[in-house]
């Protein structure tokens, strides 16, 4: 009875620690995601070394030590969306979906949804390219079909930020940054989804807005 | 007149053919998948929307985002900072918080993708972009950039 109770507590501290400290850029932002296939850390939307390409980066499940990035896994009934409004509306036009199936990482689109918003399908026509999750500790495995390149796997995570002193600044328990500060990210690993993409793919406008969904499959 | 009918009628007879497929080819329902995260800019969540909206926060589409979040935004920058007055880009309270509010992250297919380097303000994201002192220096460093100098950089860097 009194061992249950410590450990009742221990996991309610643990909670508390995780719930209330381990978080930043979006690693465990909120409640519902928190340590989920569905936590997104961060996105990351850059030119390529072809500057002719767009690179889309979604990392999630962060935070994982190395002892635990081994069984790491993408989820088959998770899919990662990058949204691209290319009309100032912010609402989106096209979407990048990827989903894992049988160790593949397959990659829809872009294409325009058959609706926008936070429930989503996956049109099967609009497959583009798939890629095997490359294991932890191994070179990357990249794959490019009808002009879209696509990795998926363990990588070190690249977010960098004083976490600890933040909080102490923030708490009341410090004035300012150390110099040098300590990042809390240094040493710790994401499940990343990379997929570059031709300009030409998203319309003919100067600027795109992007963000990245993690959607859960009902029913 | 007899064409016509002709006409009417393979296109009626078509569009029975096409019904009666349907219905015999409708697929099963199409899985649905349903928002649970959702992110564009480093840290918007954890550091502007408050323990109890956090979720609401990740399933607001991005263009009810400032209607929605806006004002707390604001309430919660001047509780980080009380003197904020404007920052290194010339924006007021409003305007900060209206912009970081939508969260989307805004990339050019043009220019240099850099969340700053200096020249290019916002223009995407890349691996090595400081973001959080991009951030910092935004909430804290007032006009010039250098106000509260012990918060506008945490000083880590890349590893």
């Amino acid at each position: 009875m009194k061992k249950r109770k410590l450990l009742l507590t221990a996991i309610a501290v643990a909670v508390a620690i995780t719930g209330g400290i381990i978080y930043a850029a979006d690693h465990l932002d909120s409640p519902a995601v928190s340590n989920q296939t569905t936590d997104i850390t961060d996105v990351y939307v850059f030119r390529g070394e072809n500057t002719n390409n767009l690179v889309f980066v979604a990392n999630t499940q962060g935070l994982l030590t190395p002892a635990a990035t081994g069984a790491a896994k993408f989820d088959e009934k998770t899919l990662i969306e990058f949204n691209i409004d290319n009309n100032a509306d912010n609402v989106e036009d096209l979407v990048i979906q990827a989903i894992v199936k049988n160790g593949k990482m397959k990659v829809y689109g872009p294409y325009k949804p058959a609706a926008t918003g936070t429930r989503s399908t996956i049109e099967e026509s609009a497959f583009t390219a798939q890629v095997d999750v490359t294991p932890y500790g191994q070179n990357a495995i990249i794959a490019e079909q009808q002009g879209i390149k696509v990795f998926a796997g363990p990588r070190d995570d690249p977010f960098f930020f004083d976490l600890g002193q933040y909080l102490k600044i923030i708490g009341g328990e410090a004035n300012g940054f150390n110099k040098p500060g300590t990042d809390t990210f240094k040493g710790t690993n994401v499940l990343s989804i990379v997929v570059e993409v031709p300009k030409s793919r998203f319309g003919s406008s100067s600027t795109i807005n992007v963000w990245a969904e993690a959607k859960k499959a009902v029913m | 007149m007899k064409i016509r009918t002709g006409l009417f009628s393979l296109l009626a007879a078509g569009s029975l053919l096409f019904t009666a497929c349907n219905k015999e080819n409708t697929p099963p329902n199409r899985q649905v998948y349903e928002q649970q995260d959702q992110m564009a800019r480093p840290a918007i969540n954890t550091v502007f929307v408050g323990t109890a909206d956090k979720d609401m926060f990740n399933t607001t589409i991005p263009s009810s985002m400032g209607a929605a979040f806006q004002a707390k935004f604001k309430t919660r920058l001047l509780a980080l900072n009380a003197g904020y007055t404007t920052n290194a880009l010339g924006q007021n309270a409003d305007q900060l918080t209206g912009l970081l509010a939508t969260d989307v992250l805004n990339v050019s297919k043009t220019a240099p993708t850099t969340f700053f380097d200096g020249t290019n303000i916002l223009t995407g994201r890349a691996l090595a972009d400081d973001v959080i002192d991009v951030e910092l220096l935004l909430l804290f460093g007032g006009p010039t950039g250098t106000s509260n100098p012990g918060l506008t950089s945490d000083n880590a860097t890349p590893h």
